[in-house]
């Protein structure tokens, strides 16, 4: 495991150049790549994710899908370090079972939020390094996505990107959803097969340009009819 | 939250399943103990005192230098508090803001922007950076985004909970007092939190309130149980009668006339009232109420601010900006600010300071969002995006150039004809 020294802020590489004898210490932590997205539509919501897990110049998986499955109104897509990404799910899991077991009924996705939420601050000063974003249908059936930070703060959202792409996807999806930025343009609301294929289109534009991401993308989309998964293949170089 | 606590609900799947067999019994007397954890050579920290403890159990590592020589033992009491985190965060947090509020005749204006970035990206363009706590509390935030989002529960939990308990509502000073109070134990780790509470104090039923004379005492009485006499604040009267400054903060008037008001109801005021209007509404109703409406400030009721940080600073006062935008906005507050305003003229002011502030500073921008509390509890304005401001100023800067040009040629005209004359 690298250290973090050899990573800047973004989680990026640095270069490799000599700047004098440094001081390696351990660092729990790692960035495997990979991004998520999530569109939240009148009547469905899309999660969105690569399924590339690499490490440095090595890739270590090209079958890791970074969505996860919570209940059937609410997928969660982590992406960061991987391994906090699956202890994250299974504490969840373990918190969705137990409130299920005590009400008798599933949590909805407001509730997952905010569970989440102070889950990730109940470890702010050893933070799970991953970046969550929530997909689902709120309790009157409307598209719902929520996005954190590591540390916990986070909001509701139309769309939103996270991971190693997310600062090249965000504008993009500004423009195309958020209509911002553009002048005399007519706010069409945005259905389903549109968003499914402008997914496709942003994330294969992802893959040329950030070597994070790539090898495929899986796609959720979740309807009160229940979540349809699409798979779709990316660059594998 | 403050459900979860009422119940005495344990939340277990934080605490881990296999842990070593030493339970310690939460001691009453102590504030901190700790617990050992078999797997990462960390402790627990979990405050438990009784009144006023901090609900949410934080994970804290141990410094990593005593990692390697702690490997083996097994006593993990608390050796002081260990608080500077040695593991360093891959990641940045969100940083960089402009807020202000400050008080005056008519009550609290918070504002803010909506900007929260991180590092160099802007990771949320629209963040609402003013939260109400309950109806006469907002509380503005800068600092670290994610600290600042559950500090703000954890603190609208706590006064919830000292209502159920007391019966009665926490004030303003006192509610700073308890979030200073909570942020203690964490002074010198990372957490930055910067949080300016503003609201109004309301005055209590039965309670007698210090002012002068009788008669006072029992209109102020009168008051707090009929509705109407709070609402009303004959002041706008005074205001038109004072000219107002006249600089480029008289402009902004005419073009922000016609933004929303929303209340926490969800009621919507379409137009905010000119001068006259607001004028001529007040005189109407002071006829109708038989109860003249007089401002209730007294000791015990009325508009506070108080400024709490995570490093310990406790602060009450008249004027608060804080933010990396802070400077330019309090350069704005402090030509501007005084106790007499009239309601618009304040929010213009705010308005005004934020938009200097976000011009200048790169880590504020986008929206600006402005607070007003009164003795009715807040008011939200509706949001504005300041990106046309810019625009709209220089147009404006244009007319005013050409009316100053025009002018120019003007008294030159009249010059030379005056020449021609002799």
């Amino acid at each position: 495991m690298l250290s973090s020294d050899s990573y800047s802020e973004n989680g990026k590489m640095r270069d490799y150049h000599y700047t004098g004898p440094v001081e390696h210490r351990f660092s729990p932590y790692s960035f495997n790549g990979g991004t998520v997205l999530a569109v939240a539509g009148e009547d469905f919501a899309i999660v969105a994710s690569d399924t590339r897990l690499s490490e440095g110049y090595s890739i270590h998986s090209r079958d890791s899908p970074k969505c996860y499955k919570l209940t059937d109104t609410t997928v969660i897509g982590s992406s960061g370090f991987h391994g906090d990404c699956l202890t994250l799910t299974k504490i969840i899991d373990a918190r969705l079972k137990m409130y299920k077991h005590s009400n008798n009924k599933s949590m909805t996705s407001g509730a997952i939020a905010a569970m989440l939420s102070t889950i990730l601050y109940g470890r702010r000063f050893f933070p799970y390094y991953v970046y969550n974003i929530i997909g689902g249908l709120d309790e009157e059936g409307k598209g719902a996505v929520y996005s954190f930070d590591p540390v916990g703060s986070y909001q509701r959202d139309t769309y939103k990107a996270g991971g190693s792409a997310s600062s090249m996807l965000q504008p993009l999806l500004d423009n195309q959803i958020g209509f911002k930025n553009m002048e005399n343009v007519q706010h069409v609301p945005l259905t389903q097969e549109k968003a499914v294929q402008l997914v496709k289109d942003v994330f294969i534009s992802a893959a040329e340009r950030d070597v994070y991401t790539g090898d495929a993308l899986k796609i959720c989309i979740i309807t009160k009819e229940g979540i349809r998964e699409e798979t779709v293949p990316l660059r594998k170089d | 939250m403050a459900l979860q606590d009422v119940c005495g609900f344990q939340d277990s799947a934080l605490y881990p399943a296999c842990s070593s067999s030493t339970t310690v019994i939460p001691d009453e007397d102590n504030w901190f103990y700790s617990r050992s954890s078999y797997k990462h050579n960390s402790t627990w920290r979990e405050p438990r005192a009784k009144h006023g403890g901090i609900p949410l159990c934080f994970f804290i590592p141990r410094s990593q230098n005593t990692l390697i020589c702690a490997n083996h033992t097994n006593a993990f009491f608390s050796q002081g508090s260990n608080p500077s985190t040695s593991v360093t965060r891959p990641f940045p947090l969100s940083h960089g803001t402009t807020t202000l509020a400050f008080s005056f005749q008519g009550g609290v204006i918070a504002a803010a922007d909506s900007r929260a970035s991180c590092a160099g990206l802007v990771a949320c363009p629209t963040t609402n950076k003013i939260s109400p706590i309950h109806s006469h509390l907002v509380v503005t935030s800068s600092g670290c985004g994610a600290d600042c989002m559950l500090w703000e529960r954890i603190l609208a939990r706590e006064i919830r909970l000292y209502q159920l308990r007391h019966g009665r509502r926490l004030s303003i000073v006192g509610s700073a007092k308890l979030l200073s109070f909570m942020l203690h134990p964490f002074k010198g780790t990372e957490v930055c939190v910067a949080l300016t509470l503003c609201g109004w104090d309301r005055e209590e039923r039965g309670v007698h309130s210090e002012t002068q004379g009788g008669a006072m005492e029992s209109q102020v009485g009168t008051a707090v149980k009929s509705n109407k006499g709070l609402s009303v604040c004959e002041i706008p009267v005074r205001c038109v009668s004072e000219p107002l400054p006249a600089n480029a903060l008289s402009r902004p008037l005419e073009s922000e006339i016609q933004r929303k008001w929303e209340d926490p109801e969800g009621r919507v005021e379409p137009f905010m009232l000119s001068h006259h209007d607001q004028r001529t509404k007040t005189q109407a109703a002071s006829n109708q109420s038989p109860i003249s409406s007089q401002i209730t400030t007294t000791k015990q009721s009325g508009p506070r601010l108080c400024y709490v940080c995570s490093d310990g600073t406790f602060l009450r006062g008249e004027l608060f900006s804080v933010g990396s935008g802070s400077p330019y906005a309090y350069s704005v507050l402090d030509g501007a600010v005084r106790w007499e305003m009239c309601e618009e003229e304040a929010v213009s002011v705010a308005r005004e300071a934020v938009y200097r502030a976000t011009h200048r500073d790169a880590y504020s921008g986008n929206n600006v969002d402005i607070f007003h509390i009164t003795a009715r509890g807040w008011r939200r304005r509706e949001r504005e995006d300041l990106r046309e401001e810019y625009y709209r100023e220089r147009l404006r800067r244009r007319g005013q150039m050409k009316v100053r040009e025009r002018e120019e040629t003007k008294g030159n005209e009249e010059r030379m004809r005056r020449e021609d004359a002799v």
